[in-house]
């Protein structure tokens, strides 16, 4: 369901929205999974995020869980039940892809980034050829965002997070504003202009992608 | 509530962060976690509201404390925020800190949300001054670290300091010789049955009835997993989940055909059900072991017959095949430890390590690290390495916090008893694993007074240290030299490592990415050796050899230079594609 459904009276009872972001440590996910919370209390809804801290965040496996709903339980979301998935790694896209609900929709960076252990020897980075046997098995079509070329051309590659976020917004259907207004609250105001900037090219890279898109 | 210390710990830390926020509460970071409960206790005594945090590892390190005020009671309310971390993200095991409670004889409180996180606080405090006891608020990752929507109650500030009594003399309740502790025994356990009768007239402990086929007794976040897996389920929550709710959960069991208990961890209220009479399934169908979810409770309510298998999707079995390379944490790209840790494994050193990001050490390709017990133990299994003489020389690696936390002690104990210890201190000016916390070493508290800047080097001379060397963790030769001078000396010796966090404000500024010049490569591996994220072998450009070069990435780069001072032929230069 979109949002935009969710937020009208009638739809209301209904909602239940489920997003899995996931990336690799220093990604910005846990920024990413922040606003769309942010985005959902706007919207009027009942929210909950699950995420963890510490130790995993050193470059490891990132997960974030973000429900939106009438009413939300549990703030971990149960596998196959994504209605969002979002991999801001390819390899991290592909190691969640179970989340996914068969209705949900995969939106994955293209963007590489070999962990040590693949430096060290330990395993392959998976080719083009294991992806698609994955998505095949997952029964999920990828909607790709080139986030971080797409970032680096507007000048700030590590706003490639944002390109992301825009991706999924596109998807998830609606307008602009309530997520320009989220971002601005936790995002320093020296770089808010490349952060809105990579929202917009991610968004612009997806719009009519989504349910909710006119 | 006026005072409140903690040490930080996954997924405890941003209780006080928040707290410093705010104005009159006085917070602090104390340099471990019994010294924080003792500051809270004493603040407890002198009539105050007061709070101590921490995570589950840093009860034990409490719990000497946390008896002795079990038995005292206070002048004023106690509430002890422990943290849990069941699955393990950032801990080196995952007990149950309810176990404490039975054992030192305190109330445990737990919410299920972020509204409860808040509220039962204050319920705490009520319970802390009704019954004169500490009680413990038991949170966990999925409390700790979820996000909910919370309705804030007006504030209610302490009292002025004009009206506050004298610090009470009353040896009887405080003085813990065992003339007196003898006879406050009993008042505890009478205390602990007043609080058990209590418990059944406790909102908290809730009976929701619905299904009059399954009962379940569950608390924490636990709760919201069976509301989830279970919505017709009658469900008797346990917001006080020590003392057990006795009359609620006869009451529960006698509308109900069959009860469940779901619980994370250990089986607390399960043995307490059991020791009522009452029969229920618990530990049987969830496991003891592990991070609850929903999927592993409706797994649980599968193998009970309650729920219908979910077939596996072929996706499991795809990933399975797949063999998707793992992506454990790393030292961060910049990292001072890698230099350190970079000169051990050239020097082919045993270390015993110690907890903090540091622990990474251990990881390939840098295998630096080879025992890690507990904040603070490293120090003290080297001094036990140098006693046992097996003829090898041990080093101990320790962080800054963690030196300040129990280091100091072992260090101690190691000049004292005239064991030739190495001690390396990574020293980073900050506690970086839980996100930048002050400590004393940082010259700035959480309140964000400027104070004193504790000099390691200094501490260990005063100690006793005779050979005590800083360096810079960049430069590699230093460190080196630095490690084979020390450890090649008859007494104890300290090299402090000092340099900034790379994820540190002032060394973020300063980001200057390298780049590999892909024609001067020879592809021989060794700047692949240091374990940095940020380089990797490059499949799309093959060197003369037939190798594979290597591939900077420039996002993830911090310009260190580490990799460029092992480059046998200089081929890592500045310029990297993103200097944003």
């Amino acid at each position: 369901m979109s949002y935009l459904e969710a937020c009208t009276g009638s739809a209301k009872a209904q909602v239940d929205v489920r997003f899995c972001l996931v990336g690799v440590g220093g990604q910005g996910v846990l920024l990413a999974a922040d606003i769309v919370a942010h985005v959902g209390v706007a919207l009027g809804l009942d929210v909950k995020k699950a995420e963890v801290h510490g130790m995993s965040q050193r470059g490891g496996s990132v997960v974030s869980h973000v429900r939106w709903g009438t009413r939300v339980y549990s703030p971990l979301i149960e596998k196959g039940t994504a209605s969002y998935l979002v991999g801001f790694e390819r390899l991290e896209g592909l190691r969640h892809l179970a989340m996914l609900a068969e209705d949900g929709r995969l939106i994955m960076s293209n963007h590489r980034i070999v962990p040590v252990t693949v430096t060290c020897g330990g395993g392959a980075y998976p080719g083009e050829e294991i992806e698609r046997r994955l998505f095949r098995a997952a029964g999920a079509e990828p909607l790709w965002v080139p986030s971080v070329s797409t970032a680096r051309a507007l000048g700030m590659a590590r706003a490639h997070n944002m390109v992301l976020l825009g991706a999924l917004a596109a998807c998830a259907g609606g307008v602009e504003a309530p997520w320009e207004a989220e971002i601005a609250q936790p995002v320093p105001i020296g770089s808010l202009e490349h952060n809105l900037a990579a929202f917009r090219a991610g968004w612009a890279h997806l719009s009519g992608r989504g349910e909710g898109a006119e | 509530m006026r005072v409140a210390a903690g040490y930080p710990g996954t997924p405890s830390t941003e209780v006080l962060e928040t707290l410093a926020s705010m104005d009159g509460v006085y917070t602090e970071w104390s340099p471990n976690e019994k010294v924080a409960l003792d500051v809270a206790i004493g603040a407890a005594y002198a009539g105050r509201r007061s709070l101590a945090v921490m995570k589950h590892v840093g009860l034990n390190v409490a719990a000497d404390s946390l008896f002795y005020v079990c038995m005292t009671g206070m002048q004023a309310g106690l509430v002890i925020i422990v943290a849990d971390d069941p699955g393990l993200h950032s801990s080196q095991g995952e007990q149950d800190s309810r176990r404490y409670c039975k054992f030192a004889r305190l109330p445990c409180l737990e919410p299920s949300d972020s509204q409860e996180a808040k509220s039962m606080v204050g319920l705490a405090f009520d319970l802390s001054e009704r019954f004169d006891t500490p009680v413990m608020v038991r949170s966990g990752t999925r409390i700790s670290h979820s996000f909910g929507l919370v309705e804030m109650g007006a504030r209610v500030c302490c009292e002025d300091d004009d009206d506050a009594d004298p610090f009470v003399r009353n040896p009887q309740k405080y003085v813990m010789v065992p003339g007196v502790a003898r006879r406050r025994h009993p008042i505890m356990e009478e205390r602990m049955e007043a609080i058990t009768a209590f418990a059944d007239a406790l909102g908290v402990n809730r009976i929701e009835r619905r299904s009059s086929a399954l009962g379940v007794v569950t608390h924490g976040i636990a709760y919201q997993y069976v509301r989830e897996v279970l919505p017709e389920a009658s469900i008797l929550r346990l917001g006080m989940s020590y003392p057990v709710a006795a009359e609620r959960v006869r009451s529960l069991a006698a509308d109900v055909d069959r009860l469940l208990v779901v619980e994370e961890l250990d089986p607390v209220i399960e043995e307490e059900i059991r020791l009522l009479g009452v029969a229920c399934e618990g530990k049987s169908l969830f496991p003891i072991s592990g991070e609850l979810s929903p999927q592993s409770v409706r797994e649980g309510c599968v193998k009970a017959g309650l729920v219908p298998a979910q077939a596996d999707g072929m996706v499991a079995e795809a990933a399975a095949s797949a063999a998707l390379p793992m992506r454990p944490p790393a030292l961060c790209p910049g990292c001072p430890h890698r230099g350190v840790y970079y000169a051990i494994h050239q020097l082919d050193l045993a270390v015993n390590g110690d907890s903090g990001c540091y622990a990474l050490g251990f990881m390939p390709p840098l295998s630096a690290v080879h025992s890690i017990g507990c904040m603070g133990a490293g120090v003290g299994q080297a001094h036990g390495v140098a006693a046992a003489a097996i003829g090898e020389r041990s080093v101990a690696v320790i962080g800054d916090s963690t030196f300040f936390h129990s280091g100091m002690p072992a260090l101690l104990n190691a000049v004292y008893n005239r064991q030739a210890v190495t001690v390396v201190v990574l020293d980073n000016r900050t506690t970086a694993m839980t996100g930048h916390q002050e400590n004393p070493g940082s010259g700035s508290t959480l309140m964000g007074e400027t104070t004193v800047e504790a000099d390691i080097g200094d501490i260990a001379r005063a100690l006793g240290v005779r050979h005590v060397e800083t360096v810079d963790p960049y430069d590699l030769r230093v460190v080196e030299s630095a490690l084979r001078d020390a450890v090649g000396r008859d007494e104890a010796s300290v090299v402090v490592a000092r340099r900034a966090c790379a994820l540190s404000p002032e060394a973020r500024a300063s980001r200057l990415p390298l780049a590999v010049d892909a024609g001067m490569c020879v592809a021989c591996g060794q700047c692949l050796q240091l374990g940095c994220p940020a380089l990797c072998s490059n499949a799309s450009v093959l060197a003369s050899n037939g190798r594979e070069t290597t591939r900077i990435d420039a996002l993830l780069c911090s310009g260190c230079g580490m990799c460029a001072q092992v480059c046998p032929v200089d081929a890592i230069r500045p310029g990297g594609e993103d200097s944003q």
